[in-house]
């Protein structure tokens, strides 16, 4: 711990519970929602998979699903579930600041 | 000539067939469907099949009795398309050229996909009711089942007719309360969703149901294998669910042509234009029903809903005109509550499923997320209009459209805030 005084942000939430504006992410608030939903600190592992799917975001409007992410991350369906227990397609995009991904319908 | 070719009979491919037949001059334009079956499936039916309620009779009919007298059939199966070339490789050999393709190639159940899915309790004591050989399997072995834990577990999403195994689930509720038996059966809904459904307000509504007909629901659970010795399924994050018959909805996928011809994503659905249905990387290309990558229902009321648009879109393509027609993601389905009483949903890509009337707003005959007899006497009414008003392209009194008439819209819920300390 560096500073001992914490700052204080609100930040907007959609109906899902997922950051309502991307401008509000940050790498602090990343921990902090990581935090929320039991996933605990942040490792290389977890950002490896955070970043794919901003990038994946970027390109194509939507976070990726489970067999997606198994398929061009590099990290295999047995570790995303240990990294974000129960929901990684959807805890994955809630920590990096995205929507829900359409996905399921 | 030009040559307008259409890959998959199911549904949406004999719909498009016929609406284009009625259309075009057979001097101009040559109509080829393909399919590797010659027998037409009332899908929807397979539902009732289990329960004794529809035989293998009331949902098959021969795919000929449904194609205009133009066109020319082939059975095949489809090998590789070549986009770039313009042309399709059959697995007979035989090569297509064409001005126009659509694709309407369907989904396919894959229980291959989950490890142990498929080892010695595969119809045994595991059993899928999304094909005709399925229901029937599990028909027979309902008929003198003694009872204990039915679990029915969704693999992942998306799958075709997402209300499917909800109303599985309340129609074996009913079932097992008319053989005086319930008491001896434990009722388990497994599913990766948070929730009942997808979709919040009638996830809410649908959850009531399942809890006043005491099905347990378990949630978050993503299926990573099956343990055929101790009878179990156990999620990728190592929770376990007991059964003695398990009812899967396997993993939906496209059929393998396309991966082979990499043009689909990663389950092997075709990226396709969510409004206009021409593929995302091909002009020449049109994609309809559950083959395409749409974030709507894979469902035949979508199908039906997206022939129309996709058919004037491709009139205006043929004509060098702009796309004008526009798919709203439209689905509207009837859920089977048991009991002679059913729901109707009617919702789309913008607005989800929301209480009312339908189609005459205030008056129905319909009730929208609401269960009544009317609903139920419309979801068996149905097969005769599939048989012989939509598959051969007769317009239904129903707009592509979705309509916001005599639905009752609820206020919205604020935005929530939240104080995060960093």
């Amino acid at each position: 711990m560096t500073s001992e005084t914490k700052q204080e942000k609100t930040v907007l939430l959609d109906q899902d519970g997922h950051l309502a504006n991307r401008e509000d992410w940050s790498e602090e608030l990343a921990q902090e929602l990581a935090n929320i939903e039991d996933v605990g600190e942040l490792t290389d592992r977890h950002w490896k998979v955070i970043k794919y799917i901003q990038k994946e975001f970027d390109e194509q409007g939507d976070a990726p699903s489970i067999r997606k992410l198994t398929k061009e991350s590099g990290v295999s369906t047995k570790e995303l579930y240990q990294l974000f227990p129960k929901g990684p397609a959807k805890k994955a995009a809630k920590i990096a600041g995205l929507p829900k991904p359409k996905g399921c319908i | 000539m030009k040559d307008i070719l259409i890959l998959g009979a199911g549904t949406s491919g004999t719909m498009m067939a016929n609406k284009l037949s009625k259309a075009l001059k057979s001097d101009e334009f040559r109509l080829t469907i393909v399919d590797k079956d010659e027998t037409h499936y009332y899908q929807p039916g397979f539902l009732f099949i289990p329960f004794g309620i529809y035989s293998k009779e009331d949902v098959i009919k021969p795919k000929k009795n449904f194609f205009p007298k133009d066109t020319n059939v082939i059975v095949s199966e489809i090998d590789l398309i070549k986009p770039e070339e313009n042309k399709v490789h059959l697995s007979s050999g035989d090569v297509l050229s064409y001005d126009y393709l659509i694709i309407a190639t369907g989904t396919e159940i894959r229980p291959d996909e989950i490890e142990g899915m498929t080892d010695e309790l595969w119809k045994k004591s595991i059993f899928d009711f999304y094909t005709i050989e399925g229901a029937l399997a599990l028909a027979e072995f309902l008929d003198d089942w003694e009872g204990g834990k039915l679990v029915l577990n969704i693999a992942e999403m998306p799958i075709k007719c997402p209300v499917a195994p909800l109303e599985f689930l309340f129609l074996a509720d009913d079932y097992f309360k008319k053989k005086g038996m319930r008491d001896k059966v434990e009722i388990i809904f497994v599913t990766p969703l948070d929730a009942a459904f997808t979709k919040p307000i009638a996830a809410r509504e649908l959850g009531n149901f399942l809890e006043e007909k005491n099905i347990n629901l378990v949630t978050e659970f993503n299926i990573g294998r099956v343990d055929n010795e101790e009878k179990k399924i156990i999620s990728w994050d190592e929770r376990e669910v007991e059964f003695d018959l398990l009812v899967t909805i396997p993993t939906n996928m496209g059929i393998e042509a396309i991966e082979k011809s990499e043009m689909g994503d990663e389950l092997n659905f075709i990226p396709t234009d969510n409004h206009t249905l021409q593929s995302e990387n091909w002009e020449n290309i049109f994609v309809i029903g559950d083959a395409t990558n749409l974030p709507s229902s894979k469902a035949g009321s979508v199908a039906h809903f997206e022939s129309d648009v996709l058919f004037e879109n491709l009139l205006s393509h043929i004509n060098g005109e702009p796309l004008t027609a526009s798919f709203d993601g439209h689905a509207n389905c009837f859920i089977e509550s048991g009991d002679g009483k059913g729901l109707l949903i009617d919702f789309n890509y913008d607005t989800e499923p929301l209480p009312g009337k339908f189609p005459i707003p205030g008056i129905g005959p319909f009730s929208l997320l609401k269960e009544t007899k009317m609903n139920h006497i419309g979801k068996m009414g149905f097969k005769w209009l599939y048989w012989n008003m939509l598959i051969k392209g007769r317009d239904l009194p129903l707009e592509s459209q979705m309509s916001m008439a005599g639905k009752i819209v609820p206020e919205k819920e604020e935005q929530e805030t939240k104080t995060l300390q960093l």
